[in-house]
């Protein structure tokens, strides 16, 4: 008797599920639906204030960027996303070439995102930069040894560098914009320098190398400023007293500035709420959002004019990449295949 | 699969008086000579019935009927296909061939398929498949179908008090000894009241003593309960004892029909002469239109002068006699109980030697090395085409395991 | 069951029926066809992924092949030689002390040996990373005492390697081969071990020569389910730093953008699995596992003492130590230390919960849909669709996901597009996004875990228990219902309790299919350590773990149980 039992529950709880799902995708009066893969934590509540503001609901599903791009693909033109939302400029970049993004002109959005932190044709508008720079102990390392990311190539750091895996999008943007500047050869030479220089097999993430140099298992860690914010503001005595230990050097000052990404986002070709999307998009570009960004994250606004952090305008000014950030893109399938063959793991 | 079963079938019967049953006992089918059934038919007609898995052919055109308040046994040797038979009657394999009439309605064969649970016929399985899960009265009310829960119960209560289980009614099945559980097993074929009963070797689970009293047991529940049935078992006393006829099975095929002493005394092949007992088997050749032996010479009708034959007699059917002038010479003589088994030794003209058995009864006669004449009872004497020697001996007595670990799901 | 003629025939008759494909309960096609459609249904991401095999994809393979892919494939055997030989060892061994020996602490062992199945193995990698590696408590702890600075003046084994991966997958992974490999040794008949012990073999001759040959083929299933767990895995080795073959997968899909390739090597995966299952099926050869008598006794155990007994309880409470006690100490502490315990958790604890429940019905009862279809119509055809739906398990969970997705698209929007052009209305997907579809994809995940579980037991049910149901009156589902289903009823408790504990740690499927606006513990864990937050990813970790406990508790009492006869 157990079994249909529990069957027919089954199945009606299926056909509930089915039934939720329905009305979950089935769009009501205001709302806007996002998938991001911004960490739920760093953009709810901002999200949250522009409910408040112009009641319109913001729908969240979070996951990996290439993981929302396989569904918005597989969804197609019924796909109920509006934005597309990530923290890296390749994979924006990529939804581009899939497909899956329209353009989009807002004079908010061409005023508020400078020209080289969106896309061209109005596809994509960065909401966020992040810087990725060098760190050193402050013990071991004097700042007047360091110079640009191509110096590091230099024999004088082996076995003093640590680094990320490839996997991260972060390294393939830095190599991407490398082979944007030097030319393929060199920046396959500069990685296959690097690897040879790395104090250990890369692992972990940025605020592990940092960790690692405060522990004195490498002298130099690449990685993005945030997360070295992060680390000195942390509740964390151990996070706060590894940051201690270590400094920031904003690398390429003499010639074309520091490497710099964004978070962005574009809005989807299936949208079905696009006025509210664009109105999201905009949202998002204003100086409340931003100031938000600054504070909550630590990283740059790309909002001409927004202030930074207390914490990052102690850092001081420093000279930006001046590219645009769509070379990134364009330019990462290739470093991912010059990781390969350096084997940067 | 209910659509097989409520396709109308024209109601068949058995041999009727028109229909002579052939010499192998089953009935020379002819389907459009079935008549409507008239009262008194046969309860299951198996009509050249074949089945086969891949080349092997398991059962081979086997015809016979099995006659209202009749028991019927196959036997024969592990292999035979006479499961297989058993199995086709209950529905749990379907013919390749022929057909299978179930009171008067082709239920297999021919298309047709009515599955096991439509046949109303009860299985007794050889190692009792009592469900674990229940206790012995849910078991035996299992079956009873459309009844209230009182009536259910009352029913199945009947049943155990006819095989006088009443008082474990609540018990679990792995309480139960091999005996008992036999006995809720039939109790559980007989409650739904089906039409056939179907025992697939049923007592080879039970040790000698008790299986001696189980199948008197059970022989007369199913005869005070009338209903047809159709049994398997491997051991020939075992179907002496039950059946009003037998089918002896070899090879997939009926080799004899017939009540048991018809078998005995008559048997049609070297194989079924020898299925029921040990017996002597001397080869020869045809000679003039018959055999010489040293018991002098058989008629063999139906062979060719040069037919290689085989002179069959059973041990009980020698008697001895002391003298000089006998022509055997006793080797050895063994007591078995009831009887004596006498070894000796015929030193033929033609060429090797002859061995012979001998049963005698009374005292053992210590005669060894003793010549002896030997007198036979001519009509348990037989001429048969010669066989291979690897003729399928009786099976020996298999050690039967308890049913399956019926514990193991509890 | 003793070789009976009847029984033989039977069996005989069934292995006969099969070759010939025909029907020998006249199975009703109603059956048959619901369970190749389920099965297709079931396998179609399967096949998807397998039809890759066949498009071309550029000089994307010859790129892999010459740079990565050869460190790839020696990374993965390593592992899967290395977990292999951990979760036999740890597995029979466990299985086997506790339930042949009896020394102190047994009891409590019997079920606290599968607690580490209650860990998800990424988080037992966090935890270990966190207390092991170079900046953690332990090495600072040593640098402290010593007044070293750095990695020069000591060693430390470094747990980010190989065999830190092998250890940590080893230690959550071993209750699997321990769960099976137990219900064998509790299932065999003391009797055999006894002829054993007269035939002059001592207790561990009598464990080589008889009991493990005998428990074989469940020791082989349950180190299969292990394996094909590794292979599987992603958050462990990738946190780890070791490249194995579904880093290859992952980073070809998401990082070359290929995920043509990435299905490809998906597929090249499928096919070594297969090929593992087939070899170990080949090497069985015609031994028969069947067990030839049904005689059980009390178990009476070889009572250990002295430094026997102080060995098994050091082995045995090793595991259970590595694998569960010191992770879950360290989810523990470091939530009571970093996170504000906020009732967040409680609407992710929720749907983790639901999902979890919905899946594990849902496979039980498809499982037992297919698992009694194939018992009464073993064709060809029945065979070949059940196997493809089990296959799901040998797949790396984001390329299911992946499989899943593309699929379900496809028909949803032919769905939407079907009811726009008919009924002028527009719904929008469906079923993508929808609860419905996660737990489908979790079918085509975890479906073989069930089945497996539910078709062996199935087939411990005798032919003629079948057929006496039969004779008695009762259809194929009567029979199902009440027969085989009362019958296995264990089996198929302990079939859902193993996808509800991996649904509840399921992570990639759960991340790329879930509704907007719809977390679970896993989700939240994965979110949390990510974003290189350990310590905040220690509290959903362990409401993971929590919840996961009760299900495995049910477990080991279910197989505490299941020995034959063990009823009185």
């Amino acid at each position: 008797m157990r079994m249909p039992r529990n069957r027919s529950y089954a199945f009606s709880l299926i056909g509930a599920a089915l039934l939720v799902g329905a009305s979950l995708n089935a769009a009501s009066a205001a709302e806007v639906n996002v998938y991001t893969a911004r960490k739920d934590h760093l953009i709810k509540p901002i999200l949250d204030k522009f409910t408040q503001q112009t009641g319109i609901k913001v729908n969240l599903l979070s996951a990996g960027e290439d993981q929302l791009i396989e569904r918005l693909k597989s969804e197609g033109v019924n796909s109920p996303a509006d934005i597309f939302q990530t923290t890296d400029v390749a994979r924006l970049n990529r939804a581009r070439v899939e497909g899956l993004l329209q353009p989009i002109t807002s004079s908010v959005l061409e005023k508020n995102v400078p020209a080289k932190y969106r896309d061209p044709q109005g596809y994509w508008f960065g909401q966020s930069a992040r810087a990725r720079v060098i760190f050193y102990s402050k013990d071991r390392v004097k700042p007047g040894e360091l110079s640009t990311f191509e110096d590091l190539a230099d024999p004088k750091w082996k076995g003093r560098i640590c680094v990320r895996s490839s996997s991260s999008a972060y390294n393939q943007s830095l190599l991407a914009g490398m082979i944007a500047v030097d030319g393929l050869e060199k920046a396959e030479a500069w990685s296959k320098a690097i690897v040879a220089s790395m104090a250990r097999k890369p692992q972990g993430g940025d605020r592990d190398q940092i960790s690692a140099v405060a522990a004195g298992q490498c002298d130099i860690a690449i990685a993005n400023t945030y997360y070295f914010a992060g680390m000195i503001t942390s509740d964390k005595a151990e996070e706060r007293d590894a940051a201690a230990k270590v400094a920031l050097f904003w690398p390429g000052q003499q010639g074309r500035g520091a490497h710099m990404n964004i978070s962005g986002a574009g809005i989807t070709k299936s949208a079905k709420n696009k006025a509210e999307a664009v109105k999201l998009m905009e949202f998002l570009s204003g100086a409340e959002a931003q100031q938000f960004y600054a504070e909550v994250n630590n990283e740059f606004p790309v909002l001409p004019g927004a202030k930074r952090s207390q914490l990052v305008s102690a850092w001081g000014e420093f000279k930006e990449e001046t590219m645009n950030v769509a070379m990134l893109g364009e330019n990462n399938a290739q470093a991912i295949r010059v990781f390969d063959r350096v084997s940067w793991r | 699969m209910n659509k097989m079963f409520s396709k109308p079938q024209p109601a068949l019967c058995g041999p009727g008086p028109h229909c002579a049953l052939n010499p192998n006992g089953g009935c020379a089918a002819d389907p459009l000579r079935m008549a409507p059934c008239p009262p008194g038919s046969s309860c299951l007609i198996m009509d050249q019935v074949s089945c086969a898995y891949g080349e092997t052919r398991v059962v081979d055109n086997v015809s016979f009927a099995v006659r209202p308040g009749e028991l019927l046994c196959l036997l024969g040797p592990s292999g035979c296909g006479k499961t297989t038979t058993l199995r086709m009657a209950a529905g749990l394999e379907n013919p390749v061939e022929g057909r299978i009439i179930l009171n008067g309605q082709v239920v297999g064969g021919g298309g047709v398929h009515v599955p096991p649970e439509k046949r109303s016929v009860g299985f007794l399985f050889q190692d009792y498949a009592l469900f674990p899960h229940i206790n012995v009265l849910a078991n035996v009310a299992f079956g009873i179908l459309d009844k209230t829960q009182a009536e259910r119960r009352e029913r199945a209560m009947e049943m155990l008090k006819q095989v006088g289980m009443e008082n474990y009614a609540e018990a679990w099945p792995h309480q139960l000894s091999g005996g008992q559980m036999q006995r809720v097993a039939l109790a559980r074929a007989l409650a739904p009241k089906p039409m056939l009963m179907l025992l697939d070797e049923p007592f080879s689970g039970l040790d000698k003593r008790l299986r001696d009293q189980i199948r008197d047991e059970t022989l007369h529940v199913l005869k005070s309960s009338g209903v047809c049935v159709l049994m398997v078992t491997h051991d020939p006393e075992e179907a002496m004892f039950m059946a009003d006829r037998i089918a002896i099975m070899r090879g997939g095929r009926i080799v004899q029909i017939g009540e048991p002493e018809e078998l005995y005394r008559r048997p049609a092949a070297s194989f079924v002469a020898s299925f029921f007992g040990e017996v002597n088997r001397i080869p020869a050749k045809v000679k003039g239109g018959a055999v010489n032996s040293p018991f002098g010479a058989f008629p063999a009708p139906g062979f060719k002068d040069g037919d290689q034959v085989d002179l069959v007699i059973r041990p009980e059917a020698l008697s001895l006699e002391l003298g000089d002038h006998g022509i055997a010479t006793v080797l050895v003589s063994h007591m078995l109980g009831r009887s004596n088994l006498i070894h000796m030794r015929v030193d033929s003209e033609q060429g090797a030697p002859i061995h012979l058995h001998a049963r005698t009864t009374g005292p053992l006669p210590h005669i060894e090395g003793a010549r002896v004449s030997i007198k036979l009872d001519r009509s348990q004497a037989y001429v048969f085409p010669a066989e291979d020697q690897s003729d399928p001996e009786p099976m020996p007595e298999e050690v039967q395991a308890p049913p399956p670990s019926l514990g193991s799901f509890c | 069951m003793t070789e009976t003629a009847a029984a033989s025939a039977v069996r005989g008759s069934k292995l006969l029926t099969v070759l010939k494909g025909a029907r020998p309960f006249g199975a009703g096609s109603g059956w048959v066809a619901s369970t190749v459609f389920i099965a297709l249904l079931v396998g179609a991401p399967v096949a998807f992924i397998l039809a890759h095999v066949f498009v071309s994809s550029g000089d994307v393979w010859e790129h892999l092949a010459q740079t990565v892919l050869p460190l790839y494939v020696v990374n993965s055997v390593l592992l899967m030689l290395g977990v292999g030989v951990g979760v036999m060892v740890g597995g029979v061994g466990t299985a086997w002390l506790v339930t042949m020996c009896r020394f102190p602490g047994r009891g409590i062992l019997e079920w606290a040996l599968l607690l580490p199945m209650s860990m998800p193995a990424y988080v037992v990698a966090y935890t270990y990373t966190g207390l092991l590696d170079f900046a953690g408590p332990v090495q600072s702890a040593i640098r402290e005492v010593f007044g070293w600075s750095s990695t020069r003046n000591y060693w430390f084994p470094e747990i980010r390697s190989l065999g830190g991966a092998i250890i940590v997958m080893s230690l959550v992974l071993y209750p699997y081969v321990y769960l099976l490999a137990r219900s064998a040794f509790l299932e065999q008949s003391i009797c055999v071990l006894e002829a054993s012990r007269t035939l002059g073999r001592g207790p561990w001759k009598g464990f080589f020569k008889v009991a493990l040959p005998l428990a074989r083929p469940s020791i082989a299933a349950g180190t299969a389910l292990a394996l094909m767990e590794t292979l599987n895995d992603f958050g462990t080795v990738h946190y780890f730093a070791v490249d194995t073959f579904t880093t290859g997968i992952y980073r070809t899909w998401l990082g070359l953008g290929e995920p043509t390739v990435a299905a490809q090597l998906g597929a090249v995966l499928l096919l070594f699995v297969l090929a593992l299952v087939m070899i170990e099926r080949v090497s069985r050869g015609v031994a028969k596992f069947h067990h030839t008598t049904t005689r059980y006794r009390h178990l009476p155990g070889y009572q250990l003492r002295g430094w026997r007994s102080l060995a098994a309880q050091t082995f045995s409470f090793t595991g259970v130590f590595l694998g569960f006690v010191l992770p879950a100490s360290v989810l523990a502490w470091w939530s009571l230390r970093h996170s504000v315990v906020n009732l967040d958790f409680l609407p992710m604890a929720r749907n983790s919960f639901l999902l979890a429940l919905v899946a594990a019905l849902a496979a039980v009862a498809v499982g037992v849909v297919m698992a009694y279809a194939q018992r009464l119509s073993p064709m060809p055809a029945t065979r070949a669709a059940v196997r493809l739906a089990s296959l799901g398990y040998a797949i790396p969970g984001s390329v299911i996901a992946v499989g899943t997705l593309v699929p379900l698209g496809m028909i949803d929007n032919a769905l939407a597009s079907f009811i726009f052009e008919h009924f002028g209305v527009t719904t929008g997907l469906l079923l993508t996004g929808s609860i419905a579809a996660l737990v489908y994809a979790y079918l085509v995940r975890f479906l073989a875990v069930s089945f497996n579980g539910i078709e062996a037991s199935l087939a411990k049910v005798t032919n003629s228990m079948e057929a006496a149901s039969r004779t008695l009156g009762q259809g194929t589902f009567g029979t199902l219902r009440r027969v085989h289903i009362p019958l296995i009823r264990g089996s198929l408790l302990t079939a859902g309790l193993l996808v509800f504990v991996d649904v509840m740690k399921e992570l990639p499927a759960t991340l790329i299919m879930r509704p907007l606006n719809f977390d679970t513990l896993a989700v939240r864990t994965f979110t949390l350590a990510s974003d290189e937050r350990l310590m905040d990813a220690a509290a959903p970790a362990l409401v993971i773990v929590l919840v996961g406990l009760l299900p495995v508790m049910m477990l080991s009492y279910a197989v505490a149980r299941s020995r034959p006869g063990g009823k009185s």
